[in-house]
């Protein structure tokens, strides 16, 4: 095992991925010459060359699209969005052809193709660039929807959302791309077998009194939460979410049967959000099983402004979701740390 | 043979102007072969049976969803095909009955897929507007107007990465050069150098929006220069002038691996749809695009019979081998079994993996 950055997973395992096959090619703007936004893509058009690392116009529709058709003849595009907001230009593309086709068309043609791009708030970079907006994708059938928290997941999910035959929405966060973690000793080699199951949700600490869930930097936050109430002892068990479609209800539903309380943590607006997907799964799964209403700590509903203190506030953070956490325990008269 | 003749809307064509271009677009039937020419006319008529039958079946509600027919476009469709090879790509928009029977699909299968019916060619899920074939390599009408265009830029980007010799060619009716995707495509076309046509079927109206009222450049066939893609304007009504014209800019393609844009101009005889009265038109518009001047059928008949290629006797013998074909196409469908509910999950995804929902509307999300 060694220590790497989220940052350094993506970028060494979509270089082996493109070692090991020829179709796999990366577009997108900005991800050759200027080696990518947030150098995902650094290195990669000095070794593959043009051909299999292409520059594109400012043109989210029309090279999204091309990707989508290229997918149709055999070709393996990962195509980088520079975030996630860029994509509502691309949506037609995404919602009404990648995620189409295969079914509209009877089986007879799949898109084998993967939209990286990252999401998250914290930036300071106001309204229209913090948004999480993954949910306007995990509420689309045909598409496959990966949130990643850690560098090992983040190597793993890449490399199985670029052999899965289906479109895949690669969800990264800003936030995330400099936080480490183990990753094993294979992960940037063509021939690693490190693949993740794409659809499986994960117990990521066990815990007693209460599960926590979240997804992508929201999974980190959670892990740092249950580490500071363990102090307090109180303990919390983390659900990472991973795969936000297909949506693995079973594992949260079993940890909620076995801790009696749930508190779910989101990084994007409250109403009609992922959280209430999660709720509403609990309450059919679960009902039986649980000790308090369920709880979410989600982004107040305004647009991100700029301002430092202003968006701080607007964001969940480990001192709200804690006191989420203690205020549903005391509900139920379970126990405050 | 490229008509690059200002063409004005359907019903401000005058005569003069209508006689003048087809002058100038007619390529003479003499050096034909006769057997192709009556291929040709076959073909069209197919077309155009076809699309009757279709809306007969539509208004016996034997077909549902939308219906959009090629009808007052055979000799485009037919022109357009003839200029293909069998390895070459086509993506079209929603109109694509006929375009899917000249790319070579089975047209019992393409009424089958209209009936909803478990042999379509898409087994009943895509209906009138998707058509699609991988064998015969018709990739797909697609619904959203501009939906195919990157799609199908993106085909000829994977025939260039690949070093085939393949041209992809890109449908789409004239209200399609007004939105995003036809602007990103082009460009994206032009800067790699892929090898696909791009073809406007301008028929004057987009739904029952003129033209003239929707491009601020009407002349659809220009609106290649701001890519620098060379543009070409062709009369649809002229099998042999489409065919001409088409074939030589898909060779170009081809060889020169660089897009194209051609324009092929005709009248939709009927509304947009088959549900479509056309109640905008005025009664002269309605009159044009239905004259027999302007029914590319009528015209190539006549050009046929005076060349002595088509006889009376030849033109009632081919009229009853269509309408059989077209009456077998509609039994067919109309036989074959519709498709099996327990096949409802599918084709959501290729890849299978954990998770994925198999629930019925009233299902509970936990299974018992």
């Amino acid at each position: 095992m060694s220590v790497i950055t989220y940052r350094q997973a993506l970028r060494d395992t979509l270089r082996a991925e493109m070692v090991r096959d020829e179709n796999v090619l990366v577009m997108g703007e900005e991800i050759g010459v200027f080696e990518g936004s947030y150098k995902i893509t650094e290195g990669l058009l000095q070794e593959f060359g043009p051909r299999r690392v292409k520059d594109t116009p400012i043109a989210e529709e029309g090279f999204v699209g091309a990707a989508v058709g290229a997918a149709m003849l055999g070709l393996r595009p990962v195509v980088e969005l520079m975030t996630i907001n860029f994509s509502l230009i691309a949506i037609d593309q995404i919602i009404n052809h990648a995620a189409k086709i295969y079914g509209m068309f009877g089986g007879q043609t799949s898109v084998p193709m993967v939209i990286r791009t990252p999401g998250g708030g914290g930036q300071q970079l106001g309204a229209t660039h913090s948004q999480n907006i993954e949910l306007f994708y995990s509420f689309i059938p045909g598409l496959k929807v990966l949130a990643p928290s850690t560098p090992a997941e983040a190597s793993a999910m890449l490399r199985a959302a670029i052999r899965d035959d289906d479109p895949v929405l690669f969800l990264e966060n800003l936030g995330l791309y400099n936080s480490k973690g183990e990753v094993p000793e294979d992960y940037a080699e063509a021939g690693s077998d490190t693949v993740a199951t794409i659809g499986r949700a994960g117990v990521v600490r066990e815990g007693t009194d209460i599960t926590l869930i979240g997804y992508s930097r929201m999974a980190m936050v959670a892990d740092q939460v249950a580490a500071k109430l363990a102090e307090e002892d109180i303990s919390v068990e983390v659900v990472d979410l991973r795969s936000l479609r297909p949506l693995d209800r079973q594992t949260f539903v079993d940890s909620v049967k076995k801790t009696g309380a749930a508190v779910i943590c989101e990084d994007d607006w409250l109403t009609y959000g992922i959280g209430a997907e999660i709720a509403a799964s609990i309450q059919e799964g679960a009902f039986d099983y649980l000790d308090a209403p369920v709880r979410r700590v989600a982004m107040a509903e305004v647009p991100m402004p700029y301002a430092k203190p202003l968006e701080t506030a607007a964001l969940p953070s480990v001192a709200s979701i804690s006191t989420a956490i203690k205020e549903t325990l005391s509900a139920v008269g379970k126990r405050v740390g | 043979m490229a008509d690059k003749a200002k063409p004005r809307t359907g019903a401000a064509r005058s005569t003069a102007t209508r006689r003048r271009t087809r002058k100038e677009t007619t390529p003479g039937v003499s050096e034909e072969n006769p057997d192709t020419l009556l291929d040709y006319y076959r073909r069209m008529l197919f077309v155009r049976r076809f699309e009757e039958r279709t809306a007969q079946a539509y208004t016996q509600a034997r077909i549902g969803g939308y219906c959009h027919l090629n009808l007052g476009e055979e000799a485009t469709v037919v022109g357009l095909m003839t200029a293909l090879q069998e390895r070459d790509y086509l993506f079209t928009n929603y109109r694509d009955h006929g375009y899917a029977i000249e790319k070579g699909m089975d047209p019992k299968r393409v009424m089958a897929e209209l009936y909803g019916r478990s042999d379509g060619v898409s087994k009943g899920w895509g209906g009138s507007m998707h058509m699609y074939d991988t064998e015969t390599r018709m990739l797909g009408g697609y619904g959203i107007v501009g939906g195919q265009l990157p799609l199908a830029t993106g085909a000829a980007l994977a025939v260039s990465y690949k070093g085939g010799d393949e041209v992809v060619m890109c449908q789409m009716g004239d209200g399609t050069t007004n939105i995003g995707a036809w602007h990103e495509s082009l460009n994206i076309a032009k800067l790699w150098d892929l090898p696909i046509v791009f073809v406007v079927i301008n028929n004057f109206t987009g739904m029952g929006t003129t033209v003239e009222m929707s491009s601020a450049e009407p002349d659809l066939y220009k609106r290649g220069a701001a890519f620098r893609i060379e543009g070409e304007r062709v009369d649809g009504r002229d099998v042999l002038a489409v065919r001409d014209t088409a074939s030589r800019l898909v060779e170009r393609a081809r060889q020169e691996q660089t897009p194209f844009l051609l324009e092929a101009w005709s009248y939709r005889q009927k509304g947009h749809s088959v549900v479509d009265p056309a109640k905008y038109r005025t009664q002269e518009q309605k009159e044009t695009a239905r004259a027999e001047a302007n029914d590319p059928i009528a015209l190539f008949d006549a050009k046929l019979t005076k060349a002595g290629v088509l006889t009376d006797d030849k033109r009632d013998e081919i009229a009853a081998e269509v309408k059989a074909e077209v009456a077998e196409a509609a039994d067919f469908a109309e036989n074959s079994p519709k498709p099996d509910v327990s096949t409802l999950f599918d084709y959501t995804y290729a890849t299978p993996v954990p998770n994925e929902s198999r629930r019925m509307p009233a299902d509970p999300v936990f299974a018992e």
